[in-house]
């Protein structure tokens, strides 16, 4: 694992980036450098968002600049972020020695994600027809029958890698190659809550009713997202996740 | 205590100063799109800054009071009427219950507030009243305001209220229809907190991939004149005008944006996302508008023209930081007025 950098988002935000790959070492890193942010409550940070392979920090510049320090607010934070990284224990179990290179910090431990690896959720999924409408496409697309897309796509284990582009949406990692799909050419205006789907080689579920272009292989009766509940969504980042397949008699005895 | 909706005008929402700290979960800022504007109508009010309140697009709702208030119009310049009299925006004004306000189109911006004392006291979904329409987030489950929606109101001790109206040291009160209104004899200067003549260049800062465009591209960024499309919304404004164009594809994976972010599509059109910007985006991020101007960006409406002009970080945080404390100062002296 390469060593986080740091850049600016614009004026109020920083970019802390520990890798440019989708790949669960870079994304363990990157959740663990989020819980590592959050936990040390900085002053008028007020989002700490992983993604893949990097944290976005939003903070107010009012609460990072100093009269007497001539450095920008977002140098200040920057500055700040380093020394909580160059102060975490080095990881040692990938054998990682990465030191600062001019801009970056050295590798952020695994162990800090040790509470949530083990966390895992079981997806109940109905596979094809109406829940489903593409699995024949990425079946063909594949050159495989539908049973064995439903076969392979539920024996596989996924990690929630992060949630982003709508509350609750999850993307995961994953996703069998074999099953990779194209988008479809032209997005549909509705896709159903629930929908489990591959967009290349991401696979994720809608948490709601919204236009997209990835190919429907089935559907979950499990609310994704609900800002009444606590917490409102379903996965977290750093999840596993499996999915299990049901017939639309346990989808509908399941759905609310 | 309430306000019922007759007509929701083009697009009205309730809004306050944003949704943070989920974005981890997915959920963006939101808020007002105009959060200058915003802050200063709540002072008028004598609210707090992040009391929520109506945000008005291109043509405004019509409402009915239920209750003896105050009221404050400030952002775009919008015709206000209530029983005939035409009501004076950027200024306290005291309403009472069965008042009608007609709000119609906006003379100049894309974006008015209406703040009514102590605040619209819709239930808080994720710690705030702002609705992000996009992620169908907040107050009537994200949505835009419809006819028959009841606004409750935040109570407001008589006593205060009374306080508040006698400190307009208004003309005595004119009839409006079936109510009065008195408005305060004093008002603020939309200047320089709305950009009268809509035509100031918005600062931008460069993003990580801005040295990923052509050099041609880099210029035109600068140099061009951009026109806010049709398309443009609370999420995003669509830029139309000179095509910008990578010097080579990028492989990107999806990271964290913010409201600022200027992304841009394979189309070659740039998208400013707005308030209901995304958490994250996998399009290059080409710049970033600078906090203190995104408010005049989301005062241009569709068909307005944009010019950009390249600021350092440095100087966008201390013109940010300048126009913060002014308006500090402006609110302190708004609530000393009121309460004296």
């Amino acid at each position: 694992m390469s060593s986080a950098r740091i850049e600016p988002l614009g004026d109020s935000a920083l970019l802390v980036r520990v890798g440019d790959r989708i790949d669960e070492e870079t994304n363990v890193a990157a959740l663990a450098l989020a819980d590592t942010l959050r936990a040390a409550r900085l002053p008028g940070v007020g989002d700490v968002a992983p993604a893949y392979a990097s944290v976005a920090v939003r903070f107010d510049i009012d609460a990072w600049r100093a009269a007497d320090d001539p450095r920008p607010a977002h140098a200040r934070l920057a500055q700040r972020i380093r020394e909580l990284l160059q102060a975490l224990p080095h990881d040692t179990q990938g054998g990682s020695t990465d030191t600062a290179d001019g801009n970056g910090v050295p590798a952020t431990p695994h162990r800090l994600l040790s509470d949530r690896v083990d966390d895992r959720i079981e997806i109940p999924v109905c596979y094809g027809d109406a829940f489903g409408p593409d699995l024949d496409a990425v079946a063909a697309h594949a050159g495989l029958d539908a049973r064995d897309i439903i076969e392979r796509h539920s024996n596989a284990e996924y990690r929630v890698a992060m949630l982003g582009f709508m509350p609750g949406f999850p993307y995961l990692l994953g996703l069998d190659p074999a099953l990779q799909a194209p988008r479809r050419p032209s997005p549909r205006t509705r896709v159903p809550a629930g929908s489990v789907a591959i967009g290349g080689a991401q696979t994720g579920i809608y948490p709601r009713e919204l236009p997209g272009g990835w190919q429907l292989i089935g559907r979950t009766p499990l609310a994704l997202f609900d800002p009444s509940r606590a917490p409102p969504a379903l996965l977290r980042p750093g999840q596993r996740v499996r999915f299990r397949p049901i017939d639309a008699g346990e989808f509908a005895a399941l759905a609310p | 205590m309430s306000i019922r909706v007759l007509t929701p005008g083009w697009l009205s929402s309730v809004q306050d100063a944003g949704r943070c700290g989920h974005a981890a979960i997915g959920a963006g800022v939101a808020g007002a799109m105009d959060g200058t504007a915003l802050r200063l109508a709540n002072a008028l009010v004598d609210n707090g800054a992040n009391a929520a309140a109506i945000e008005i697009t291109l043509r405004g709702p019509r409402l009915r009071f239920e209750t003896d208030t105050l009221i404050a119009l400030t952002g775009a310049a919008i015709d206000a009427r209530c029983g005939g009299l035409a009501i004076p925006a950027w200024r306290p004004v005291a309403i009472g219950a069965g008042a009608e306000l007609e709000l119609g189109d906006m003379r100049r911006g894309a974006r008015a507030y209406l703040a009514v004392a102590g605040g619209v006291d819709v239930a808080q979904v994720l710690g705030s009243r702002s609705t992000d329409i996009n992620a169908a987030l907040g107050p009537f489950n994200g949505r835009g305001l419809a006819a028959g929606d009841e606004l409750p109101l935040a109570q407001i001790a008589p006593e205060r209220l009374s306080r508040l109206r006698h400190a307009l040291r208004a003309a005595s009160p004119e009839r409006a229809g079936e109510t009065a209104v008195a408005a305060a004899h004093w008002s603020l200067d939309p200047q320089p907190w709305f950009d009268l003549r809509g035509d100031l260049p918005v600062a931008l800062l460069r993003g990580s991939h801005f040295d990923s465009l052509d050099p041609a591209s880099r210029r035109e960024l600068f140099a061009g004149r951009f026109r806010v499309g049709n398309e443009s919304n609370r999420v995003g404004y669509r830029l139309e005008g000179p095509k910008l164009n990578l010097a080579a594809p990028l492989e990107l994976i999806s990271e964290g944006v913010v409201p600022g972010t200027v992304q841009l599509p394979p189309n070659g059109s740039p998208i400013v996302l707005m308030a209901e910007a995304p958490t994250t985006g996998g399009y290059p991020r080409i710049a970033h508008v600078a906090s203190i101007d995104l408010p005049r960006l989301a005062q241009r409406r569709p068909g307005d023209h944009v010019r950009f002009v390249e600021t350092s970080l440095a100087e966008a945080q201390s013109r940010y930081l300048a126009r913060e404390r002014a308006l500090a100062a402006l609110v302190h002296s708004i609530h000393e007025r009121l309460n004296n």
